[in-house]
């Protein structure tokens, strides 16, 4: 059963444009990708604890200690646009 | 009040003050010149790998524990995908549907009425950088544009999620206020609300009384005093109220608190932002708590504000001399360290709630680093109380000790300051003053009481203001035979 998804809507999140024909393709290609997991979703899973994580660990936390930083010049040296020692952006206005 | 049923729910974000950032070792500084704290984690560079903070974790479980959470034996993290410009990475490591900490409770009491307020959840996450907005013809190009500095970037957060059990502008300023004062006594956050390491966003609707559905939620931000959290709620009370008495729609959406002109105008909001897209952090394992650990971080937890408050309450304080105490960065060490030496712990709240904290405001330093001890200050409440020093003389007195001139006593002695209590002495002076006004004598006689007092001032200054007015007060009236 075909998965109905709002495939302009889901580019306009990921900020990719695409033209209707891609749009098409890449709506059949999700649509097999949902099929597939209505198929796994149907499965009985009563009594089987959910996996948060694929590898049977926890914890690989580090020490709150501080570690050597990029050197500025090297880290601006990558921005596509610089303002004395800060990147510099399009104009955007709501404050953080 | 509000013809309307309010409800609000605060959203609280707290910067943790560890060493090091949530997900990278770089320093959380925000002295540091900009961009100089980062790295390809906190960048958001490709490949690199975030590794949390332990101390991070901790913190937030101790949070979590002071707000009578249950801590979850085992979380996870999640991206949250939104496009913005102070966000390298185009998403935020949060949690989503397995938070570390969830269902607690914070009490609050507004004039004297408790009210319970539900914590839904305390969870970690990362700061974003932090932009600047230049117009055009800005700072170093001459051209409009945003600046961004990252070295907040991936700073350890915490957020606070309240269930919609507030009703009042009043009662949302209470809740912050504790779960400030919480926040300070475990010291993970220097919580300063004007510097916004500790921030509020508060979600506000209103219905009808009576009605179940709730009303079209508005969420408030940029609030960065407690009063203006207060303010704006208010404001937002009152707008909201307005549009529904005359039938207008409230819209959803996120308004700004201005503190100048006192109002909350519309945002210009994230597009789609409220679709976040949560997955799961894929590069991050989960984070699992043993029970010990809940234990050992549950009993190492130090006195929380409200049961100091009301151990000081106990100790004969009074509510707002307990609250000031309680809050006041070291005044409660200082309060229990003079009552350890004998003084009366109302007199000494009296002196820390007045002329100490007068002190520490003009001076600029923590109390814990002036040269004030609790045994200094049980010391000068004795000399006050014991009539060697008048409540004038010790405020020089404490001054002094506050500069770092010495004990009380030897300030007092140096400056002059100590009060004569040789009776002998005293009664001379009395009987001088006394032969020297006999109309004024006459008259107090006669039942004027208000000549006693000029009388007493007469003595003081025949004494060099060192007499115990109390002492002299009462000389004369029995000289006198009045």
């Amino acid at each position: 059963m075909p998965v109905d998804i709002d495939i302009a809507k889901v580019a306009r999140l990921a900020r990719i444009a695409i033209t209707e024909e891609e749009a098409a393709e890449y709506g059949a290609q999700l649509g097999d990708i949902l099929e597939h997991a209505a198929r796994v979703q149907a499965l009985p899973t009563d009594g089987v604890p959910p996996t948060a994580h694929p590898l049977p660990i926890a914890n690989a936390l580090r020490d709150d200690v501080i570690e050597p930083t990029l050197d500025r010049e090297e880290v601006l040296a990558q921005a596509p646009e610089r303002d004395g020692d800060f990147f510099k952006l399009p104009p955007f206005l709501e404050d953080s | 009040m509000s013809a309307y049923d309010v409800v609000i729910g605060i959203e609280t974000h707290v910067e943790l003050r560890t060493a090091s950032k949530m997900f990278c070792g770089c320093p959380v500084d925000f002295t540091a010149e900009p961009n100089t704290a980062v790295c390809p984690v906190c960048l958001g560079l490709p490949g690199a790998l975030p590794v949390p903070n332990a101390r991070a974790v901790e913190w937030t479980i101790a949070l979590g524990s002071a707000l009578g959470c249950d801590i979850a034996a085992e979380s996870v993290f999640h991206r949250k995908n939104y496009f913005y410009a102070d966000l390298p990475k185009n998403y935020q490591i949060s949690q989503f549907d397995l938070p570390l900490c969830s269902d607690g409770k914070l009490d609050v009491e507004v004039d004297g009425v408790p009210t319970v307020v539900g914590i839904t959840r305390v969870h970690m996450e990362e700061d974003t950088g932090k932009s600047t907005h230049m117009g055009a013809g800005g700072r170093i190009t001459g051209s409009e544009g945003s600046l961004v500095d990252f070295n907040r970037s991936g700073v350890p957060l915490v957020e606070v999620v309240s269930e919609p059990d507030i009703k009042t502008p009043e009662q949302a300023r209470a809740y912050a206020t504790e779960l400030r004062e919480i926040v300070l006594s475990l010291g993970i956050s220097d919580a300063r609300l004007e510097e916004g390491s500790m921030r509020f966003d508060a979600n506000i609707s209103l219905r009808p009384p009576g009605q179940q559905e709730l009303g079209v939620k508005v969420e408030v931000k940029n609030m960065n005093s407690l009063r203006s959290l207060q303010r704006a709620l208010a404001y937002e009370i009152e707008r909201q109220t307005k549009r529904l008495d005359a039938d207008e729609p409230i819209e959803q959406a996120t308004r700004h608190w201005e503190e100048e002109s006192r109002r909350t105008a519309p945002g210009r909001s994230k597009e789609e932002s409220s679709d976040y897209r949560y997955l799961r952090e894929p590069d991050l394992i989960p984070v699992a708590v043993s029970r010990e650990t809940i234990e050992a971080v549950g009993s190492g937890l130090p006195e929380l504000p409200a049961a100091r408050r009301s151990r000081y309450r106990e100790m004969g304080l009074d509510f707002e001399a307990a609250r000031l105490v309680s809050a006041g960065e070291g005044l409660g060490g200082l309060l229990e360290a003079a009552v350890a030496e004998g003084a009366g712990a109302a007199s000494v709240a009296n002196w820390l709630t007045g002329d100490v904290m007068a002190q520490i405001r003009s001076l600029g330093t923590p109390v814990e680093e002036t040269p004030l001890t609790g045994a200094r200050l049980a010391e000068l409440v004795a000399m006050v109380d014991g009539g060697e020093l008048s409540a004038t003389a010790a405020k020089d007195v404490l001054a002094g000790v506050m500069a770092g001139e010495g004990e009380p006593r030897q300030i007092a002695e140096e400056r002059d300051l100590m009060q004569i209590t040789d009776s002998g002495f005293i009664e001379e002076a009395v009987d001088r003053v006394l032969a020297e006004h006999p109309d004024e004598v006459e008259r107090l006689r006669g039942g004027d009481g208000r000549l006693t007092g000029f009388l007493v001032g007469m003595v003081m200054k025949a004494t060099g203001g060192k007499a115990d007015p109390r002492q002299v007060s009462e000389m004369i009236r029995s000289r006198a035979g009045a």
